[in-house]
Parts: C-alpha cells; structure tokens; sequence
C-alpha cells in the first residue's frame, strides 16, 4: 500500500516522564473521515495533540505528503496545511463571527480569503446571519461551526477535531456531522477523536480503536461497527 | 550553612567598616533601622514567602505602628480630649455601627436592583450624620493650644506598650482590606494595598486632632529602659564608666543609648524569627507552603485557602505594624511625610527578594545588607560623585550631575531588583 | 436665571474639570487595559512611565521654545509631544526586550511580572528624577483660556462666569481623537484585530499563525503613546511633579478595574466614572448650592464631602466596590 496522505507512524511519547502514547498509528487518505475512539483515558486526543506537534514524540514520526514534519512546531504545521479545533477555547469569543473567520485566514497573503468565507457561510448559513454578532453569544453548536469555519479559513488539507460534539444536543451532533461529511467530500482529509463512538464510526471511512495509548483494533467504520468484539467492549452491545 | 556565615560575617564587616571609618555613631544608627527593616522584612517575607501574596500597602502598616506610638505614649492632652475626644470617638463608633448595619441590611435585604440604592443612599445619609457628628468635636480639639498641641493627645503611658497596640492596628487594618481583596486575581490584593496605604498616610497627614498632621508630633517618650542623653551625661555612675573607657560623656551616651535600642530591636528580632522557624516546621507551616505552591491542589483537599491567607496577611502586617511602632518610638516623633512608599514598601520588598523569599534568615540579611546600602549611598554617594566629577570644571553641568547623585538611590534599588529576580530569583538564601 | 447660574457653577467646578481628567484617566487607564490584556499583568511602571513621557515633552517644549517655536494659541508642548511619544515608546519598547521578555518565554505567573513591573517602576522613576528633577515643573504656555470669563459675562449676563481652558479643551479634544484611532486601529486593522484575538484567547491566536512578538510590541508602542500623551495632557492641566505620577497609578488602576480589566471601552468609562466621583465628592458645592437656595439657608459649611486631601480615598472605595460586587468590572474583562 502506498503511503498515506497524513501519518503518525509508532507515536511513543507524552507529556511528562510518563509515555501516554504507545507506538500508536494514525493515518488518514484525502477526502476520507479517520476517527479515534476508546475509552476515557486512552490518549485519543493525545494522539491527536501528537500528530499536530503539540507534544513531544521520543519515537515515531508525522508524515504529511511523504513530507516528514515530525520536528515542526504546530504553528509550522498550519502553515503546511493542517487545520485543529481544539476541544475547548477554540473561538473568539469577544471578537464576532466574521472576526472570527478573519484571524482563521491571518497566514493567508491571497486575495480569495473573501470566497473561502463565503463557502464557509454556505458550509454554515447560520453564521453568515449571525456574522456581526460576538462568537461568544451564539449557542453550543453555533460556536462549533465558528471553531470548524475558523480552520477552515486557512483552506487545510487535513481538518483535525478534538471532539466536537462534546456537549452539543443530539440533533446539532448530526447536523455537524453532515456538515463534516460534506467537508470531506470536497477533498478534505478529516481526523477526528470522538466519545460517541458509534454515531462517530457510522461516518468513518477508517476507524482506531485505541485502548492505553495502543491501537486495538483499526479498519473501517463499518467493519468496527459490526465486529463483535469491538461492540461489546467500547459501543456497549 | 558555612556560606551563609561568611554572608552574615560580610555585613557586620560593612556596619564595622562603617563605625571605624566614618563613625560609631552613624553605623549604630544605619544598624538600628536595618534591625527595624529586618523586622519588616519579617513580616513581608512571612506575606510573600510563605503565600505568595503581594502587598503594596506595607508603608500603611508601618504608618499605623508610629500613629499607635503617638496615641499610646502620646503625652496626654486633657483639654484637647475634653473640647471633643468623647465626641470623636462617639463619632468614630457611628461609623462603624453604620457599616456594619449597612452590611447586616445588605445580606438581610432581598437581592434586588432597589437593595443596592437603598443600602448605598443609607450609606450616603450616615455618611452626613458622622460629618455632623465629627466635624465640630474636631474643630473644638483643633483650637485648643494649636500651636504646640491641637490634637486629642495619647494615653502618655510608656512607649514599649505602643508596640503590640501597633501590631494589633495594622491587624485590623489588614482583616478589612484582606477580606475584600483575597481569593480574587493577585494583581487585585496588590493594587487594593497600595491605595488603603495612600489613605492611611493621608489620614496622618491631614488629621490633625489625630496626630497634630504635618505639624508632626514630638517629643514622644523613650520605651523604657532607654534613657535619655541628657540624664545620663549628668549621671555620676554613667560618667565614671565612660571615663574608664576613655570616651567623652556625650558621644558615650549617644552610642550607649543607641546601643540599649539595637539590643531591644535585636532582642526582638530573634522572638521573632524563633516564632517564625518554629510555625514554619509545624503542620501549619507545612500546609500554608502546600497552598502556596499548588492552591488548586491544596483547595480540593479541603484546605480553606482563602481564610490561611487572610490568617498570613494579617500576621505578617502586625509584624510590619510592630516594626514601624519600634521605629516611631526610638525616634520620638511621628512625622507623616516621611511615611513614603519608595522607602517603606518597595524597599522593603528589595531585602526580602534579595535576600530570599521563603526564608527568615535571608529576609533578616537582605534587611541588614539593603539597609545599610539604602542609609550609606546617602553619604557615600555623593562623596563617590564628588571624587567622579573633580576632574569637571565647576558650572552647571557639574551641579546638575552632583544633584543627580541623590536620584542615583532609586535607580540602584531597582536595577538591584530587577537583577537578582532575573539572574537569582531565590536571593541569597534560598528557602530550604 | 439663578438656576442657570448654578448651572454654569457646576460646568465650572465639576462638568467641565470632570471632562478633562476624566480624558487623561481614561488615556493612562487604556494602556494599561491593554497591557493587561495582552501581557496579562497590572504594569505598576504605567503612573513612571507617563511621568517618563512627559518629562520629555517638556525638554523638548524648552527647546522648541528657546528657538522661538511655539504653538500660537495652544501649548507648545503639542508640537513636543510626536517626539516625547518617540522617546517613550523607544524606552518601552527596550525595557521589554531587557526585562519583560524573559518572563513571558519563561511563561512566569502574572505576580511575578508584577513585582518586576514594580522594579521598571523604580528604575524609571529615578531616571525622571535624575533628568528633570523634583521641583514642580510648568511648561503651559498659549493662550490660557479658550472661553474667557470675561467674554462670556459680557455676552451672557450671568453672575457666574463660564470658562473653559485652553488645557481642558486640549485633553478632551487629544483623548477623543486618540480613542477614535485607537478603537479603528482595534476594530478595522488587521493587527489591531490580531491584538484582539490574542488577548482574548491566546492559544487560539497562536494555532492562527498570529506573531506573539509582534503583538507584545505593538501592544507597548500603544500603551507607552498613550501614557505619554496621558501624561503630557495631565501635566499641561495641572503641573509636573514626578510624586504626582505615581499617586495617579491607583485612580488609573481604579478606572481600568471598574470598566473590567482588558476592555478598553471599561478603561474610558472607568476614566470619567473616577474623574466625576473624585470630583463631586470633593469639590465645594457652597457655591453651586448658593445660586439654589437662599444665603443663610446655608450656614457657614464648605458642603464639601470629603477634602481634596483625600480623593485618593474616592478611587479606593470605588475599587473597593467593584471589587466586593462585580470584580470583573462593568464591562466584564478578565
């Protein structure tokens, strides 16, 4: 198999003396949706963190295009067209949507930052009502889509989410991911950690299953879902 | 603990280097306020040091110490008491009825846009009320004698009883400001300190019934044991013992008089930081430390933090309090311009950081060794200029530069901060 | 006509001095407003550094003025001031690079650049001292009145004379052209946007390609502009005393907090709020009153609240009180 597009290969590391992560493997394909489950305290989104550099790999490397980027910084890595949406604090919130959207496309010198806005709005029709309002003001799911339009600005190649569902009702969950699905349609590569796991694993073409910072088990989402094993131990039944 | 010897041993060398080469005199006194700052070196050490909080307002404390001089070893003045100190203090009292109504109303009332207007109208009208009732008591104790007295007079009971009356001022004034401004962002308690020690110089600045304002009230009497110069110069015992020693009666009586306050200071010095050692190594110690260096961690254990804190400020301000009571009494006279908070706060904060903060030792060092810089640029400055700009033809540049010599002191206290944060920010003692 | 008497009195002794320190709190509060909100510390060094400022505008008001330049009917010191921002900004910026920066890679808690803040503030008082000196210091020249009492007895009547000077005229009109460039600046420009974005969510900034150096830096040109210009203003107003600085540190401190901490439209209402409140609670109201009511309704009273001496005591209780009920200021900073 050739090599992926976007790949963390053997992450060993953590934040401290202690490792979290494992020799864990995550890679993801262009235009495709990789989600990370497992339990809680499995280092999904330290994985994450690892692939975007935000934390120190003592072995391992992240690849993006053939391209190794394991020594770059995670602003470097921006720069190389990676987008992160953090779990928390990942808007704005006195500045207003459009603000918002703004300082998402700060690297960017082209003049087409206007247009990516614009998709941006036809992405998420509500924010371009709400464009002038303070990001801190919208409700739970509305911010969600500011923190996902914000990455969006730079125009990455890959999206990475650190749960973005997390606290969002059960209907703004599906819209968002409808809206994640039509992002990785246009040719987005999406990595994403989610804790619903089996709503998260009906979206996914490829899925890891991490437990203690390993991989347990890695195929599609599909096949996870319908894997006896995988069913009883992390989706409940 | 060798090293820490040879440091100690270097400052005594600076006092005797002092005493030797310029004079006795001028070292016991330079020593004697560098005790004093030890003291509130102490007290800071024991804010900073053991909870990390930052007050600005140390120079308020010490102010409240001499102010306490004034009114417990104040000589009496009964008819300026009589013309209106019941009054005053029948007003006094008003006030702090009212305050504490107003806070009773406020947690009493329901909360509600109205509860707030009302409660501050409330405060508005008692606010007239104590004008009236104050105003004329002050006026009538004002006009007494207002050439020599004008104030309501102290207590004129010994000076040594004004020292625990101080420390306790300062307490109470430290519960007030550290109730409000603790448990908030730490900028906050240091910006709070820095303005309820404004106002407490302004209140001695400007309240002469007090303590007679810039006017400056002297002739404060000695603490006991001290004697006076001028008693012993005529006491044969005294006399007969200088002649032994081959020394004139009037500087021997200085330097014996000067001697009696550093044997006091000191004396007291050491109470303090055996109290101090000994708080700091019991459990009590260890878990105001513990706060300090994960409050998070200490709060989710069940620790009040807010209350130790409030405990810690209050104590390390009474021991401030104690130290500026000392200083007003050895000097004998209260003089509210001198309270400025370049040279009672922030260099107070040069010894503990230069000395190192977290430790009682390094405090008492960075007093005596800061002290002694702070009192001897005074004269070593401008000798050190003057021997500089020999060279420089006498004119106006030359003046300039000569009167510049007097600023030199605050740029060197903060150069000397900001060096030793940046290149030793555990002083010369470090904490344990 | 009494009732307009009175009106003029208070114009006189409260609205329109109010107006005028309220715009010079209001400038020194925005700088550090927004120290706080991008540094995230309370620079004690804000009161030295505007004595800093000033005391340069005023060399350069002398040498301007011993080469016969002048400002006609306004101060001088206005033509100074571009240079006096110059050097301000040069030593800010300097003290950044030597002091502060250290502690921000060092990431150190915001007590810790306090203290320090406090050590800059006493280099930099030394340095004002060691430049200028002590003494009390005017450098307001101009003409001195923008309405002359005289005028407007002459065309009004009134018993009361209204006058405005030149010097208050001046702060209001500098504060609100510096406010409306500044809120442009924040609002409109890219790196004023970036400023914002990074005070409000630092990390956020950074994962958006935004340069932390270079908001830090001109986030210190600003704020030392506008302590110069805050400080230049207050001193045309009143005088240059090198102690009065410092004493303006709690006021500014005080309207910063009041409007919230890192809000710069907080640091301008906060500004009026302390200047107003100083004010009518220790102006003399004898004469405002005395147009109202009936001379010996009066009595012999100031009907003053509190003396001048203490308006120190106004900024504290207003801290104090939002503090106490809403710590996190009208404007809800941090």
């Amino acid at each position: 198999m050739a090599e992926p597009f976007l790949i963390g290969e053997n992450m060993t590391g953590g934040y401290g003396a202690v490792d979290i992560l494992h020799s864990c493997t995550i890679a993801v394909e262009p235009g495709e949706i990789a989600v990370i489950v497992g339990p809680n305290g499995a280092g999904k989104s330290t994985a994450m963190k690892a692939v975007f550099g935000m934390l120190k790999l003592r072995q391992g490397s992240v690849r993006l295009a053939g391209e190794d980027i394991t020594a770059l910084t995670p602003q470097a890595r921006v720069r190389k067209g990676m987008g992160f949406v953090p779990q928390t604090h990942n808007i704005f919130t006195t500045m207003s949507v459009e603000e918002n959207l703004e300082m998402g496309a700060f690297i960017r010198t082209d003049a087409q930052i206007r247009d990516t806005m614009e998709q941006v709005y036809d992405l998420f029709p509500i924010l371009k009502q709400k464009r002038h309002q303070a990001a801190g003001e919208l409700s739970g799911g509305q911010r969600q889509q500011v923190a996902v339009g914000r990455a969006l600005m730079t125009q990455p190649k890959v999206l990475m989410l650190d749960e973005p569902t997390a606290g969002v009702s059960p209907i703004v969950m599906d819209e968002l991911f409808d809206r994640i699905i039509e992002i990785a349609r246009t040719g987005i590569s999406i990595l994403m950690v989610e804790q619903n796991a089996r709503q998260a694993l009906e979206i996914a073409d490829k899925g890891y299953v991490l437990v203690q910072g390993a991989n347990r088990f890695t195929d599609t989402g599909k096949a996870l879902l319908a894997d006896p094993d995988v069913r009883r131990s992390f989706l409940g039944g | 603990m060798a090293r820490n010897l040879t440091l100690f041993a270097g400052v005594a060398l600076l006092f005797i280097l002092t005493g030797v080469l310029q004079s006795w005199n001028l070292s016991l006194n330079i020593l004697n306020l560098a005790l004093l700052s030890a003291i509130m070196a102490i007290g800071v050490n024991i804010q900073w040091g053991y909870a990390g909080l930052f007050s600005t307002g140390i120079v308020g404390s010490v102010a409240l110490g001499g102010l306490a001089v004034g009114l417990v070893a104040g000589k009496q003045v009964p008819e300026g008491w009589a013309a209106g100190g019941p009054r005053i203090l029948a007003a006094l009292l008003f006030a702090v009825f009212a305050v504490a109504l107003t806070v009773w109303l406020y947690r009493r009332l329901p909360a509600s846009r109205i509860r707030g207007l009302a409660v501050a109208l409330f405060l508005v009208v008692a606010f007239f009320i104590y004008r009236g009732i104050l105003d004329p008591a002050v006026m009538a104790v004002e006009a007494n004698n207002p050439a020599q007295a004008g104030h309501i007079g102290g207590l004129g009971l010994n000076s040594l009883w004004a020292w625990p009356v101080g420390a306790l001022m300062a307490a109470a004034a430290a519960w007030v400001i550290g109730k409000i401004a603790l448990g908030l962002r730490e900028d906050y308690l240091a910006i709070a300190t820095l303005g309820i020690a404004e106002i407490i110089v302004a209140v001695m600045r400007n309240e002469d019934w007090l303590d007679r304002g810039v006017k400056n009230l002297i002739d404060l009497p000695r603490p006991w044991p001290v004697p006076k110069e001028v008693d012993l110069q005529v006491d044969p015992g005294f006399l007969s013992f200088a002649q032994s020693w081959g020394m004139d009666p009037v500087s021997s009586s200085t330097i014996f008089v000067k001697l009696m306050y550093a044997a006091m200071f000191a004396l007291v010095l050491f109470a303090l930081i055996w109290l101090t050692e000994r708080a700091l190594n019991s459990p009590w110690g260890r878990m105001v430390r513990a706060i300090r260096d994960n409050e998070v961690a200490a709060a989710a254990m069940g620790k009040d933090v807010k209350w130790r804190h409030l405990q810690i400020f209050i104590i390390g301000s009474a021991v401030v309090g104690l130290a500026g009571a000392m200083m007003t009494s050895m000097e004998g006279q209260i003089t509210p311009g001198n309270y400025l908070p370049l040279r009672f706060t922030f260099l107070i904060w040069v010894m503990v950081i230069v000395g190192g903060s977290g430790n009682n030792w390094g405090a008492v060092l960075g007093g005596l060794l800061i002290g002694w810089l702070y009192l001897a640029v005074e004269f070593l400055g401008p000798q050190m200029m003057s021997y500089v700009l020999a060279a420089l033809p006498a004119g106006e540049l030359k003046n300039h530069l000569q009167d510049t010599a007097a600023h030199m002191r605050l740029l060197t206290l903060g150069v000397v901060l900001l060096v030793v944060l940046r290149f030793a920010p555990r002083g010369l003692i470090p904490e344990k | 006509m009494d009732f307009l008497n009175a009106l003029v009195a208070f114009s006189n002794f409260i609205l329109i001095p109010g107006l005028a320190y309220g715009s010079q709190l209001a400038l020194g509060a925005l700088g550090v407003t927004l120290i706080f909100g991008v540094l995230r510390f309370s620079n004690f060094a804000h009161g030295d550094t505007m004595a800093f400022g000033t005391a340069f505008v005023i060399l350069f008001t002398w040498w301007f003025q011993s080469m016969g330049i002048t400002g006609g009917p306004l101060p001088t010191a206005l033509l100074a001031l571009p240079f006096g921002i110059a050097v301000t900004i040069a030593m800010v910026l300097g003290t950044d690079r030597v002091v502060y920066r250290f502690y921000r890679r060092q990431r150190a808690k915001p007590i810790i650049l306090v203290i320090v803040s406090a050590g800059v503030m006493f280099v930099m008082n030394g340095l004002v001292r060691m430049i200028i000196g002590t003494s009390e210091k005017n450098f307001t020249d101009g003409s001195r009145f923008l309405l002359d009492p005289k005028t407007f007895r002459d065309a009004t009547g009134l018993a009361e004379p209204l006058a405005i000077k030149t010097t208050q005229a001046v702060s209001v009109v500098v504060a609100v052209v510096c406010v409306a460039l500044l809120f442009w600046f924040l609002q409109k420009t890219r790196t004023g946007k970036s400023m914002r974005a990074y005070s409000d969510n630092e990390d956020l900034a950074l994962l958006s390609g935004i340069n932390p150096d270079r908001v830090v830096m001109v986030t210190w040109m600003i704020a030392g502009a506008l302590a110069c210009i805050a400080g230049t203003l207050y001193g045309l107003d009143k005088s240059f005393r090198v102690f009065v600085y410092f004493g303006l540190l709690l006021p500014i401190f005080a309207a910063a907090i009041v409007g919230g901490l890192g809000s710069p439209l907080g640091a301008i209402v906060g500004g009026y709020v302390i200047a107003f409140s100083e004010l009518i609670v220790t102006s003399a109201w004898r004469k405002i009153l005395g147009y109202l009511a009936p001379p010996d309704w009066l009595g012999p009273g100031l009907y003053q609240a509190l003396s001048t001496d203490y308006k120190v005591a106004v900024s504290f209780v207003i801290l104090i009180v939002v503090l106490l009920f809403r710590p996190q200021g009208i404007f809800g900073g941090k």
